[in-house]
């Protein structure tokens, strides 16, 4: 099955409408390139369900989105009441609205995981460069996505966090105050800036986003996954010129990755069923109050997937530096592929400092994303400033410790042992 | 017509550029008036720019050391009447400010002194912190222990943690770099501030 599909001419008997199809459309061609003929890594571990996951989380915050979009009003004096409608009214509004709100804070806990795969593999190194920048322009895509989405239901989170964010860029030198007044449309976060969020969030950011994954996969099939071990397995080919060391995607990879979005479903149902606000962590309590501009809530934090950069802009006590660092500790991640110097790319076979180094970040950005949920007074303040230092010597280190330290070797073939 | 051209063929290559520079030129300068309009069109509208008219408020009825607020322009104005011990406290702690003289802050010439105000009875201020434009509290009560020690009394904004005096200058240590703005304004009379105008005289 797997190997009489691969040439890109099929020999087999085809039905008229397969061969009427394949005049006009290249299915089978895309079918024996992408998909069975396209051969993955055989030894990819858990580390690797979560590029599938994110395309599901993609294609379900598309899906509720476009249900939401016919229910809700956007605009000063109708934003939040629309919102209560689908939430009391509308015929599983609720489920639709939690799948939406829910879904954001699980689109970044995968795509999170899987940011960490390519740091700990090395997946950014060459020759994967441009998949890495694509998938960093992604997140960033979905960032404002994410941002714009929340100021949406126009509670009094949604105002006053569009007035902390929008603010951001009053701090370019020169034409901030200009760029602030020009983003809002309005003296003030107003109707006109809600309405173009609007826009941008339905529209615009969601089209950018799907031209970015496309560019991300293309890129991806063209060099390759990584996997575990951090070697080329189009390197090592047998007689027949397949790689020794991989398997075809389908139905390999397509059936485990079935499995991992059953029980990822499992999950997310809990969450959505049970807890669709994890306690004011993934829809904050402030926001279920409409919005008002004579009143800042007491505590101001973003949703979680954002306060390791709220706190370090917060640990700064310059404004303007404070702007910098923060919009560096993202952008920062646009570099890594030239940053790291080491010469092998898995952790697997990097030395203790290395690990060490990755251990300490990761860490520092879990402190940090729980230090951002917290009010910036006191011992938080001082923590906060510890660990954005140690935030961005890893990427000083990642540059510096490959000088010192010596890696073991690659092995020639993947590691794998067969069930 | 159909045939492909050969290198041998007469083609003036340079002329070719030329014009496909100059055509790919004039297409750019097109795009780039073509997206004027779009730019323009997120800047205020005509009634957001109409609704941005001075405020009038009364103060008659606010006792010293009480703050009323009014919306000038979307944002919370603040007006603070000074008590004179208030006014005196504001001398003591230049040495912990970030600037003490409003030389990098943004405030009208008649407010560009140590009171940042026309009259050191009344101090007007736009609310919003100049750090991230949250509202920073009134904490006019000094020696508040979770404010620092010798907490001599201001505004506490609870987003990033700014403190400002009771002239609303930024304290050392905040992450707002300059104090906070002064809105140009006047007294129409004895009673009424104008918000939004430099001179008041003949508006009333």
């Amino acid at each position: 099955m797997g190997t009489a599909a691969q040439s890109p001419a099929p020999t087999q008997k085809r039905g008229a409408f397969a061969t009427w199809l394949n005049k006009r459309l290249p299915v089978d061609e895309f079918v024996s390139t992408q998909l069975t003929g396209y051969f993955a890594p055989k030894n990819f571990n858990f580390w690797y369900y979560f590029g599938v996951l994110a395309l599901v989380m993609l294609v379900l915050q598309l899906v509720t989105g476009i249900f939401l979009t016919m229910f809700y009003k956007p605009g000063e004096a109708t934003a939040f009441d629309s919102v209560e409608f689908i939430m009391r009214e509308v015929k599983f509004g609720w489920l639709i609205r939690y799948l939406h709100s829910t879904g954001a804070s699980f689109f970044f806990i995968v795509v999170y995981l899987h940011m960490f795969r390519a740091l700990l593999y090395g997946s950014y190194k060459y020759p994967r460069e441009l998949l890495w920048i694509f998938g960093m322009l992604v997140y960033l895509a979905l960032m404002a996505e994410a941002f714009m989405g929340y100021v949406l239901p126009w509670g009094n989170m949604s105002f006053w966090g569009a007035q902390v964010i929008v603010n951001l860029f009053g701090t370019i030198p020169g034409i901030g105050p200009g760029l602030v007044e020009w983003i809002r449309g309005d003296y003030g976060i107003a109707d006109a800036t809600l309405n173009r969020f609007f826009a941008l969030h339905v529209v615009a950011i969601p089209l950018a986003l799907l031209l970015l994954v496309v560019l991300h996969l293309v890129a991806l099939r063209h060099s390759g996954s990584n996997n575990p071990d951090g070697i080329e397995i189009k390197e090592r080919v047998g007689p027949t010129g397949k790689p020794l060391d991989g398997i075809p995607f389908h139905p390999y990879y397509t059936v485990k990755d079935l499995v991992s979005v059953g029980v990822f479903f499992v999950l997310f149902a809990i969450v959505v069923f049970f807890v669709p606000t994890l306690g004011g962590l993934f829809l904050e309590t402030p926001n279920f109050e409409p919005a008002n501009p004579a009143s800042t809530p007491d505590h101001i934090a973003p949703t979680w997937y954002f306060t390791p950069y709220y706190a370090i802009l917060r640990a700064v006590p310059d404004q303007r530096l404070g702007a910098l660092l923060m919009a560096l500790s993202v952008v920062i991640f646009l570099f890594l592929p030239w940053l790291d110097k080491s010469p092998v790319k898995s952790m697997r076979y990097r030395g203790w400092l290395s690990r060490a180094n990755l251990g300490v970040f990761a860490v520092s950005f879990l402190v940090l994303m729980y230090l951002g949920l917290q009010p910036a007074e006191g011992l938080y303040v001082i923590l906060a400033r510890i660990f954005t230092v140690l935030y961005f010597a890893y990427f000083v280190l990642l540059f510096f410790i490959p000088k010192f330290e010596t890696c073991a070797t690659p092995p020639e073939r993947v590691r794998f042992h067969a069930h | 017509m159909a045939e492909v051209l050969n290198a041998e063929d007469d083609v003036d290559l340079s002329r070719r550029k030329f014009l496909t520079t100059a055509t790919v030129a004039t297409g750019a300068v097109g795009a780039a008036f073509v997206a004027v309009p779009f730019i323009a069109s997120w800047s205020p509208s005509e009634r957001a720019r109409a609704l941005g008219l001075p405020t009038e408020v009364d103060v008659s009825k606010l006792e010293p050391g009480m703050m009323t607020t009014a919306t000038w322009r979307k944002q919370r104005i603040y007006i603070v009447r000074r008590t004179p011990e208030m006014v005196a406290s504001l001398a003591k702690a230049d040495s912990s400010l970030k600037d003490p003289q409003s030389e990098d802050s943004e405030q009208p010439e008649y407010a560009k002194n140590e009171m940042r105000a026309r009259n050191a009875d009344y101090l007007v201020l736009i609310g919003n912190c100049t750090h991230l434009g949250c509202l920073p509290k009134a904490r006019f009560e000094a020696g508040q222990p979770e404010l620092g020690a010798n907490w001599p009394g201001g505004f506490f904004c609870p987003c990033h943690g700014s403190r400002f005096d009771l002239a609303g200058r930024v304290f050392e240590g905040s992450p707002a770099s300059v104090n906070l703005r002064v809105p140009p304004y006047d007294f129409a009379n004895d009673h009424t501030l104008v918000i939004g105008v430099d001179s008041a005289k003949g508006a009333a």
